[in-house]
């Protein structure tokens, strides 16, 4: 499957400096339409506002985490394809298997590098 | 015997007793048993042992409370652990500006290879990615500081709940402290923040097991 590089994708996190490495991580990529949210409830809102094509979110916000995010992202019938990758610091097993329950596309833990990123993303569309 | 008249009658053997030395072994046995009767009229042995036992504990919990008091509890809860919270909230801070900058400085980088001629400027743009990964630190630290202020507000409402506990005795009285708001089931208990680095699942290892989750 081929990438649409112009594709909307949402990323979201409540630490400002993440939300600029992964944009800007992502425009190195060569997406473009990059939106940003602070914590679940706000990317929810945006969700539902606009057509989104991947949704990079962190787990630990607040109020709403990115784990009810994703749920509500998977119970949504108009949202529940979108790809769904979790960037968190939260590495126990307890977490990613959690995580997979809840219909994650992929997990990467924090810190994490470009190519980390690039390799996600290739599993969910293939090299690009 | 009324109380009075018994202890009075002790009195008087103890007194008449003083003078006669060595003391006979029954006379100490009356003595004995006369004197734990006064306790309370009719107290046993073992109600005498358990008294013994609770003055012991009231002693040890006195002796408790003085060395708590010396630790100044108050000074912990009112003045030491503020302090260490805006302490570790400027670092945040302090590190979260220093991080901004140093995006900054990645980004222009970034433009300036955009301006060079194709191929050119792909060096520059490399580093400029170094940058961007090197600074994922500023939220994992950020997180980490943000464990130990939980951790020093559960000492501080701790510290308030044994303040209450002793109550004046040992310093100002404080509120009884308070849990954090999240019952067992609740799936924020999922919410660790950043492992330490030898405890921390690895990005091979959370693939494994994604990949056994399938």
């Amino acid at each position: 499957m081929a990438v649409d590089l112009n594709m909307n994708v949402l990323i979201v996190d409540d630490y400002k400096t993440m939300l600029r490495i992964i944009r800007n991580l992502l425009k190195q990529l060569g997406f473009e339409n990059v939106d940003e949210a602070t914590d679940g409830g706000s990317a929810l809102t945006k969700l539902r506002e606009r057509a989104y094509g991947l949704v990079i979110s962190d787990w630990n916000m607040e109020p709403m985490t990115g784990l009810e995010l994703l749920k509500e992202v998977r119970a949504d019938h108009r949202l529940k394809q979108v790809p769904f990758i979790m960037v968190t610091a939260e590495s126990k097993t307890e977490n990613v298997v959690a995580a997979k329950e809840a219909g994650v596309t992929n997990y990467i833990v924090k810190p994490f590098n470009a190519a980390t990123l690039k390799q996600k993303l290739s599993a969910i569309w293939g090299n690009f | 015997m009324s109380k009075t008249a018994q202890e009075t009658a002790l009195m008087r053997t103890l007194e008449s007793l003083e003078a006669d030395e060595p003391l006979a072994d029954a006379d100490v046995a009356a003595v004995v048993e006369a004197v734990l009767t006064s306790l309370s009229g009719d107290v046993s042995l073992a109600e005498f042992k358990l008294y013994h036992e609770l003055q012991k504990l009231a002693d040890y919990i006195q002796s408790a409370k003085r060395e708590i008091a010396a630790l100044r509890p108050d000074d912990i809860r009112a003045k030491h652990i503020p302090m260490a919270t805006d302490e570790l909230d400027a670092v945040v801070g302090a590190t979260a500006e220093a991080t901004g900058v140093i995006l900054d400085a990645a980004e222009s980088l970034e433009r300036l290879a955009d301006a060079m001629p194709a191929g050119a400027g792909d060096d520059i743009r490399n580093i400029a990615t170094r940058i961007y990964e090197a600074c994922n630190f500023q939220d994992v630290t950020g997180q980490r500081i943000t464990k130990v202020v939980r951790a020093l507000k559960h000492i501080e409402e701790n510290i308030d709940a044994l303040l209450s506990a002793f109550g004046d005795g040992v310093n100002a009285p404080g509120a009884p402290g308070e849990s954090d708001g999240r019952s067992p089931g609740d799936e924020r208990g999922l919410l660790h923040g950043p492992q330490l680095p030898q405890e921390a699942n690895k990005q091979d290892d959370i693939d494994a097991i994604l990949a056994n989750l399938k």
